[in-house]
């Protein structure tokens, strides 16, 4: 399987379908028990040195005694990059992800959804081109979560990223991707490979048309194919 | 603790540092002074009645002998006329508050500075080793923390040692220290603050220690992603994490390095500090002398608790988290 240069691709199965565990091995924060992963052509390993992509946890994780702006600052600071860049690059990511103004605000005052904002900003301000997100949205309630679902395809068509996403949500899938890969627990496997035919410009309400309603029952159907190994 | 812990910082607020907790504190106060005035009465009454016996007073039982089968309240009770003079007596055997008040207003008030009978005297040669061992026992609890969180070696070793070092009990151990570092030809402030950083460095190592580990499995994840070296993942992570815990150790560390220090003057016949000042009190007779340096103490310990209490809510603060 191959992920080309700006896809989006999602990762969706049920839990313990190994989707994180490969996004992690991805990032080289987990080794693999078998096969072959390159990212950009090199090891995981040697990609993570290189500093590739960014990475976005499920729980924003800000540091609690740094503003936002120190936050979004630490991998630059961490990376050596000149004091100058820092600030010229962390006022363009706070853009990017709508949170300008909030530079000197520390984590608690903001909210679930603006923190995991500010977390993609942090995974963005050094500018890897591959972004690795492991259910970034999971512990956000349903409207923040659809609110951020645009704001993430605004920034991918922005940014001309690759994004990795892993989701246990259907719409959020489908929504966002150019291809989905649907997983399966015990073994984790995949069943299916889904390239999506929807157009790059996606308003929310995409989600009611038979299009939309036609890939999320295949997503299904290969979820449920999975489940039937058993 | 360290894999898959908690994604967020168990931060901790302090909270009721202010108004709130002053009537609970005044109550506890209240009761602590009740019961103290309560027992100068029955504490002191047989030493009073012998006294006032003497002076030519009519006392009931009238012999000294027929007294001692008496308990405190009876006598009392018996010769009512007597109780104030349980509260101005001399050498009471419990004095009263405002007794050890006087004593206290007069040694560190009335007396200059310099003189052998100052607390305020006795109170900085008894402050001075409590910093420095402070200091010490904070330094070198930090550098165990760090080793023992960075080793495995050190976290196997040490850990352990430091352990058993405070089961050894303080006062058998500070005489042995104080007598050998004397025959060796250091005496003065070194000994003690040597006693004070030993019982200091453990509460600083255990919170250290815990502090330093408290970033979850996720903050070492997203470093990992960074590539950052060793030495940035302590100083941009796990040390400002530990902000918190190194704080509760402090004022842990703080109090016990008094104690330490003047548990170190208690046996070598040290001739100035509290500790000197409660051991001959209790020597002469002069239980003034040693409530007064008892309470010193307490008030001492009490304002460097509560200057290391101001300290955190002000770092803390300033690190963001002192608002919430």
């Amino acid at each position: 399987m191959d992920i080309k240069q700006g896809d989006f691709v999602s990762f969706i199965g049920p839990s313990g379908c190994g989707k994180t565990t490969f996004l992690r091995v991805m990032a080289d924060l987990e080794q693999p028990t078998g096969g072959e992963i390159t990212v950009n052509g090199v090891s995981p390993r040697e990609a993570r040195e290189a500093r590739a992509y960014g990475y976005v946890f499920q729980a924003a994780g800000l540091y609690p005694w740094r503003t936002i702006g120190g936050n979004i600052r630490l991998p630059l600071e961490i990376m050596g990059v000149p004091k100058a860049q820092q600030a010229e690059r962390v006022a363009r990511v706070l853009e990017l992800v709508e949170l300008s103004g909030f530079e000197n605000k520390f984590p608690w005052q903001l909210s679930g959804g603006m923190q995991q904002r500010a977390s993609i900003a942090r995974a963005l301000s050094f500018d890897a081109d591959l972004l690795l997100m492991d259910e970034p949205f999971g512990a956000l309630d349903e409207i923040v979560r659809d609110h951020l679902n645009e704001q993430l395809l605004h920034l991918w068509e922005r940014t001309q990223k690759t994004i990795a996403f892993v989701t246990h949500s259907i719409p959020e899938a489908v929504y966002l991707s150019t291809k989905i890969v649907v997983m399966s627990p015990r073994p984790g496997r995949i069943t299916d490979v889904i390239e999506s035919t929807l157009p790059k410009e996606r308003p929310l309400e995409i989600r009611e048309s038979p299009e939309f309603l036609a890939i999320a029952h295949r997503v299904r159907e290969g979820l449920r194919a999975g489940h039937s190994d058993e | 603790m360290r894999r898959g812990g908690g994604i967020e910082f168990k931060w901790q607020n302090e909270e009721g540092g202010g108004v709130r907790s002053v009537l609970p504190v005044l109550t506890v106060v209240a009761v602590i002074f009740g019961v103290w005035l309560l027992c100068v009465v029955p504490m002191n009454m047989h030493l009073v009645a012998d006294q006032a016996q003497r002076d030519g007073a009519v006392v009931l039982p009238d012999t000294p002998n027929a007294r001692q089968d008496v308990g405190g309240v009876e006598l009392a009770l018996r010769n009512p006329d007597l109780i104030p003079l349980t509260y101005s007596f001399k050498r009471p055997r419990l004095p009263s508050p405002q007794q050890v008040a006087g004593e206290m207003y007069e040694t560190i008030f009335t007396k200059k500075i310099t003189s052998k009978r100052s607390l305020v005297y006795h109170g900085w040669v008894t402050l001075a080793p409590t910093l420095l061992g402070f200091v010490i026992g904070t330094g070198l609890g930090i550098l165990l923390a760090v080793g023992i969180v960075y080793s495995r070696v050190m976290d196997r070793s040490v850990m352990p040692w430091a352990i058993v070092s405070q089961t050894i009990p303080i006062l058998a151990l500070a005489p042995m220290v104080i007598v050998v570092l004397g025959s060796m030809g250091i005496q003065g402030l070194f000994p003690k603050s040597l006693i004070a950083a030993y019982l200091s460095f453990f509460p600083v190592v255990v919170g250290m220690v815990k502090g330093l580990r408290s970033p979850g499995a996720m903050q070492l994840d997203l470093l990992r992603t960074y590539n950052a070296s060793g030495a940035q993942g302590f100083w941009t992570l796990r040390l400002p994490a530990s902000a918190p815990y190194l704080f509760a150790s402090l004022k842990i560390g703080i109090s016990a390095s008094l104690v330490g220090t003047i548990v170190a003057e208690l046996p070598t016949g040290a001739r100035a500090g509290f500790g000197a000042r409660m051991l001959v009190g209790d020597q002469y007779g002069q239980p003034l002398v040693s409530w007064a340096a008892l309470f010193a103490a307490a008030l001492t310990a009490a304002a460097l608790v509560g200057l290391f209490s101001a300290i955190e809510r002000m770092t803390l603060r300033r690190m963001g988290m002192g608002a919430t």
